[in-house]
C-alpha cells in the first residue's frame, strides 16, 4: 500500500531526477570552487612576473623559509608523535594517580591559540621577565642564561599546542586495542615492553601518523607563534610579501610553493598510513587497566602533571595574573569594542559556515550518491591550506572583480570598498579553511537518518515541510548547534585571516593580541588572550562529554 | 596437568572467583560451562596470566605459576590462549600472525613449523591473506595455529565458537576435537553452551556466580547434575512435583516414572523430578492425553509444549512426521531411563 502510495509514474521521475540532479551537482561545483579558488589563483600567479621581486625572494627568503619550515615541520612531527603517543599509553592502559583527570586535563593545551603561549612564555623568559631578574639578582648570573632562540622556541610552543591532537586520537586507539595487543604479545612469549614496541605501536600506526599529520598541517599554517618568536616561515614570509613589499603576486607565488608542500605532506600521510585504520577484529575491548607499582605509578603521574603543568597551566596562570594586574589599564570601552567585533565576525562566519556545510551534505545525500566520495575531500579542501595562503588567495580575486566592476559601472573611490575592503574577503576564506569543521558532526548526523526513516516518516503521512520539522531538525539540530559552535571558536582564535582580511576598524581581540605582542607589550595582551582561553575550552568541554558517551 | 587449587579472584570488591578446584590430565580436553558473567573468561585469565590471584595456586605441569606470593608472567608460562575476538594482528598475514609466537626459534625452523602447523589446520593456501580477508571460521584457524605454533604446554580457548555460524558450529568443533587430540595438546576451553561444551570435553565444569558447582564428565554433569542449576543449565527441561515409591520409581501426576536415580531417596519423600523433552514420548495409544499449546519445529523434529488436565506444563520432543496443531490433544507416555531427582524444598515450591 505504502510503496504504491509514493511510486511515481516512471517517465516523470526520471525527468525531475535529471533537473534535481544537475541543481544539486552544480551546488557540490560552486561549494568545491569557493573552496578551491586560492589554489586555483595561486597557480595562475604562476605566470605572473614579479621581476626584481621574485629575484629578491629566491635569494633572501625562500631558501630560509624552507630551511626553517623543515626543521619546524620534522620536529613538531617527532616531538607530538613521543607526547601524544606516551601520555595516550599511560591513561589508556595504566592505574595511576590522577589518571581520570589527566585523561581529559591533557586535552586542555587545545583551548590555547600557538600565539598566546607564544607570548607568555617570551615574557617569562624574555631579558627584563622575571626568571632572568632572577637568574641576574638573586643567582647572581652563574653563567650567561641559555638562550634556546627562535626555531627551538616556536618548535617547542607548537609541540606542545599541538600534541593533544596525537593524544586525542592515539588514546581511542589505544583504549579499543591497547591492553588486548599487550596480552596477546605476552600470550605469544613477549614481555610488556617488546609487546608495546612489536604489536601496540604497530597497530595504532595508522592512527598516529593521522594524528601527527593534523599536527604537522597546523604547524604549516601557524603564523602567530613564528611572527611572535620573529622566525621566518612560509607564513610569516607571505605575509611580509603582500605588507612588507606590497606584492601580492609575490605573497601568490610563495602560497603556491607552501601549497605544494602540503600537497607533497598529505600525499606522504596517505602512503604511510597504508590502507586502511585497523580496527581490532572483535569488539570485546579489556576492562580495566594495568595497576602500577608505587614507584611507576609516581613516575607517570608525575609526568603527566608536569607536560599539563607547562603546557597549559604555567601560561594560563600568567596571562591570568597579567590580565589581573593590568585590568584597571585595560579594560574600558575599546576592549568591548573588539570582543564585539571578535563576537559578530565569529557568529556571523559560524552561522554562513554551518548553513554551507548543510547545503554541502543535503545536495551529496539528494544526488544519486556518485559524488559521496567525493563530498569530503571538497569539504576539507580548504582546512589544509594555511590562513595567510587563502586570505591573499581570495583577496586577489575580489579585488580584480570589484576594479573590473568600477571600470564597468565607472564608480570611482568609495564603492571598491563595498567588495574589497567588505565583509566578502573574510568570509570566504573563513568559509573555505573552517568548512571542513562544520562538515564533519552535519554529515554524520545527517547520515544516521537513514532512507528507511524517511520512508517509514511518509508511510505515517508526514513528507515535505512536516518531515524536515519533524524528522530532519530535531536528529541534526544537536550536530548543527555542535558544528556552530566548533566554528565559532576557531574563528575567535583564528589569526592570519583575521589580520590580513579584515574590514578597516574591525580589530578583534586576536588582532588586538597581535599588535600589542608586535610591540612587545606582552602583559597587556594578556586580557584579551584570557577570554580567547575561556571560549576555547568550550570545544574540549564538548569532546570529553562524547567520550563519555562513547 | 593443569591443576587449579581453591583458586579465588577479586576484582575491587566483588569476588570473581571463589575456592575454584579442578584438574585436567596430560591431553585432556576441558570445559567450563556458565552463564556470561558467571567467571569463566576470568577463570582462564587467572590460568593464562593476564589476573593475579587473591588465594590458592594454579599449577601447569608440575610447577606452580601463580599463588599469593607467586605470578609468573603471562610470557614466561608457555600457555598458548586463543581469544575471543580472536585478537589478529591487522597489520600481519596469515602466516606471519603464526610466526609471531615463534621468535625465539632461528628463522628457517620457525618458518617450516609455522608452514606446518597452518597446513594441518588446511589453511596453507591463505598464508598470505591478511586478517580482514578471511572469513570468521578461518580467522579462528589462525588463531588457533598461531596458539599452537610454539607447542604450548596448555592451550586456553575463551569462547571459541561464539562468533561461528551456528550451521558451521558442529562441523567445527569436531575438527578442533580431532586436532587437538592428534596434537596431544591439553587445552581448557570456555563455553556458555552446553553443546559446544559436550561436543568437545572430557570434562566440564559448570560454573555460577564465581563457583565451579560441579566438576566432572559431560555424561555425568547431563544425566547426575549435583544441584537444580545444573540440571537447568545443561538442557530444557520442566520441574514435578512426585513421591518416591521405590529405589527406582516416582510417582508423578501422570503416572510412575522408572530408571535410573541421581542420588538415593527413602521411600515416600517428596521430590521434584526435572523431565526433559526426550523423557516424554508421543504415543497415539496412550490413554494420558495432553493439549499442545505451543511448537516449535526444527526439522527432523516438533518441540511440543504440552498442558495437562491438571494445568501442569511438560516439554515433549516428538518425531517431525507428527504433525499436531495447537490446541489438538495427543497421547503422551513417560520413557525415563536417567531420573534427575532433587527433594522438595520445605519452603519454595518446584521450580524451573
Amino acid at each position: 500500500m505504502v510503496s504504491t502510495a509514493i511510486r511515481r509514474p516512471s517517465s516523470r521521475r526520471s525527468s525531475t531526477t535529471r533537473i534535481s540532479s544537475f541543481f544539486y551537482r552544480s551546488i557540490i561545483a560552486l561549494i568545491a570552487i569557493v573552496a578551491g579558488a586560492p589554489i586555483i589563483v595561486a597557480t595562475l600567479a604562476l605566470f605572473v612576473d614579479t621581476g626584481d621581486i621574485w629575484q629578491h625572494l629566491l635569494v633572501h627568503v625562500l631558501p630560509e623559509a624552507l630551511k626553517n619550515t623543515a626543521w619546524l615541520v620534522a620536529m613538531v612531527a617527532i616531538l607530538t608523535a613521543i607526547l601524544g603517543v606516551s601520555l595516550a599509553w599511560l591513561v589508556s592502559v595504566y592505574e595511576f594517580g590522577g589518571r581520570r583527570f589527566f585523561n581529559w586535563a591533557l586535552l586542555l593545551p587545545m583551548a590555547m591559540p600557538a600565539y598566546v603561549m607564544a607570548f607568555a612564555y617570551s615574557s617569562l623568559f624574555e631579558f627584563t621577565g622575571p626568571v632572568q631578574t632572577f637568574w641576574r639578582d638573586i643567582l647572581g648570573n652563574p653563567f650567561d642564561f641559555p638562550d634556546i632562540g627562535a626555531r627551538w622556541a616556536s618548535i617547542a610552543t607548537l609541540s606542545l599546542v599541538l600534541y593533544p591532537y596525537v593524544f586525542l586520537i592515539v588514546r581511542g586507539a589505544f583504549a579499543s586495542q591497547g591492553l588486548r595487543s599487550l596480552e596477546v604479545a605476552q600470550s605469544c612469549g613477549l614481555s610488556p615492553i617488546r609487546g608495546f614496541v612489536r604489536v601496540s605501536l604497530p597497530m595504532a600506526r595508522p592512527f598516529i601518523i593521522a594524528g601527527v599529520a593534523l599536527a604537522v598541517m597546523e604547524s604549516l599554517a601557524d603564523f602567530g607563534t613564528v611572527k611572535t618568536f620573529n622566525y621566518t616561515t612560509f607564513t610569516t614570509a607571505i605575509y611580509q610579501a603582500w605588507y612588507g613589499l606590497f606584492s601580492l603576486n609575490a605573497a601568490l607565488q610563495l602560497s603556491l610553493v607552501l601549497i605544494a608542500i602540503i600537497f607533497v605532506a598529505l600525499v606522504l600521510e596517505r602512503y604511510l598510513r597504508g590502507e586502511a585504520m585497523y580496527t581490532s577484529s572483535g569488539t570485546h575491548a579489556v576492562r580495566g587497566r594495568i595497576r602500577l607499582s608505587r614507584r611507576y605509578a609516581w613516575f607517570a603521574s608525575g609526568f603527566c602533571g608536569a607536560v599539563l603543568l607547562v603546557a597549559f597551566l604555567v601560561p594560563a596562570a600568567l596571562i591570568v595574573q597579567w590580565s589581573a594586574a593590568t585590568f584597571t589599564g585595560e579594560f574600558d570601552q575599546r576592549y568591548w569594542q573588539f570582543a564585539a567585533n571578535s563576537l559578530m565576525l565569529a557568529t556571523l562566519a559560524a552561522t554562513l559556515i554551518t548553513v554551507v556545510a548543510l547545503i554541502l551534505a543535503y545536495a551529496v545525500r539528494r544526488d544519486d550518491g556518485r559524488f559521496a566520495a567525493l563530498q569530503a575531500r571538497i569539504a576539507t579542501l580548504g582546512y589544509a591550506i594555511p590562513g595567510t595562503v587563502l586570505a591573499v588567495g581570495f583577496f586577489v580575486p575580489v579585488a580584480a572583480l570589484s576594479r573590473a566592476m568600477n571600470d564597468y559601472f565607472g564608480w570611482h573611490g568609495g564603492e571598491t570598498i563595498a567588495l574589497q575592503g567588505g565583509l566578502l574577503v573574510i568570509l570566504l576564506a573563513y568559509l573555505s579553511r573552517y568548512l571542513a569543521v562544520a562538515h564533519s558532526p552535519v554529515e554524520s548526523a545527517l547520515s544516521r537518518i537513514k532512507p528507511g526513516i524517511e520512508e517509514a516518516s511518509r508511510g505515517l503521512g508526514v513528507s515535505g515541510l512536516g518531515m524536515l520539522r519533524k524528522v530532519h531538525m530535531p536528529i541534526l539540530s544537536p550536530a548543527l548547534i555542535t558544528a556552530a559552535l566548533l566554528v565559532f571558536v576557531d574563528i575567535m582564535k583564528e589569526l592570519p585571516i583575521t589580520l590580513m582580511t579584515r574590514p578597516f576598524g574591525w580589530d578583534t581581540l586576536a588582532v588586538r593580541i597581535f599588535q600589542l605582542t608586535t610591540e612587545g607589550e606582552w602583559q597587556r595582551a594578556a586580557l584579551p588572550a584570557v577570554a580567547i582561553v575561556l571560549v576555547g575550552l568550550l570545544p574540549i568541554y564538548l569532546l570529553n562529554r562524547q567520550n563519555e558517551n562513547a | 596437568m593443569l591443576e587449579l587449587r581453591s583458586v579465588s579472584h577479586r576484582y575491587g570488591q566483588t569476588d570473581t572467583l571463589t575456592k575454584v578446584s579442578l584438574k585436567l590430565n596430560s591431553g585432556g580436553i576441558g570445559c567450563v560451562l556458565g552463564p556470561s558473567g558467571c567467571g569463566k573468561t576470568t577463570l582462564l585469565r587467572c590460568v593464562a596470566g593476564f589476573e593475579s590471584l587473591s588465594e590458592g595456586e594454579v599449577s601447569v605441569g608440575g610447577r606452580t605459576m601463580a599463588s599469593r606470593h607467586i605470578h609468573v608472567p603471562a610470557e614466561a608460562r608457555h600457555i598458548g590462549m586463543v581469544f575471543q575476538d580472536y585478537a589478529l594482528l591487522p597489520h600481519l598475514t596469515c602466516l606471519e600472525n603464526v610466526l609471531f609466537g615463534l621468535h625465539k626459534l632461528p628463522r628457517e625452523i620457525a618458518m617450516s613449523t609455522a608452514e606446518d602447523v597452518l597446513e594441518k589446520v588446511e589453511l596453507s593456501a591463505y598464508r598470505s591473506r591478511y586478517p580482514h580477508e578471511l572469513s570468521g571460521g578461518q580467522q579462528q584457524r589462525v588463531a588457533i595455529a598461531r596458539a599452537l605454533a610454539p607447542k604450548p604446554a596448555l592451550l586456553l580457548m575463551d569462547e571459541p565458537f561464539s562468533n561461528i555460524d551456528a550451521s558451521m558450529r558442529s562441523e567445527l568443533g569436531g575438527q578442533l576435537k580431532e586436532l587437538l587430540s592428534a596434537l596431544g595438546t591439553t587445552a581448557l576451553v570456555a563455553t556458555h553452551d552446553h553443546q559446544d561444551a559436550f561436543a568437545l570435553a572430557d570434562s566440564v565444569g559448570v560454573m555460577r556466580e564465581g563457583y565451579v558447582v560441579q566438576w566432572d564428565t559431560a555424561y555425568n554433569i547431563y544425566h547426575r547434575p549435583v544441584d537444580r542449576f545444573v540440571a537447568g543449565f545443561v538442557g530444557r527441561g520442566v520441574w514435578l512435583p512426585g513421591r518416591m515409591l521405590s529405589e527406582t520409581e516416582v510417582e508423578i501426576e501422570i503416572g510412575v516414572a522408572t530408571g535410573i536415580v541421581t542420588s538415593e531417596f527413602s521411600i515416600d519423600t517428596e521430590v521434584d523430578l526435572f523431565l526433559r523433552p526426550d523423557d516424554v514420548v508421543h504415543d497415539d495409544a496412550s490413554s494420558l492425553q495432553a493439549k499442545v499449546l505451543k511448537r516449535r519445529f526444527s526439522g527432523s523434529e516438533f518441540l511440543y509444549e504440552l498442558e495437562l488436565p491438571s494445568g501442569a506444563r511438560l516439554l515433549s520432543s516428538v518425531p517431525s512426521h507428527h504433525n499436531h496443531a495447537i490446541g489438538e490433544s495427543i497421547g503422551i507416555k513417560l520413557e525415563t531411563d536417567h531420573m534427575v531427582l532433587f527433594a522438595r524444598e520445605p519452603t519454595n515450591g518446584p521450580s524451573g
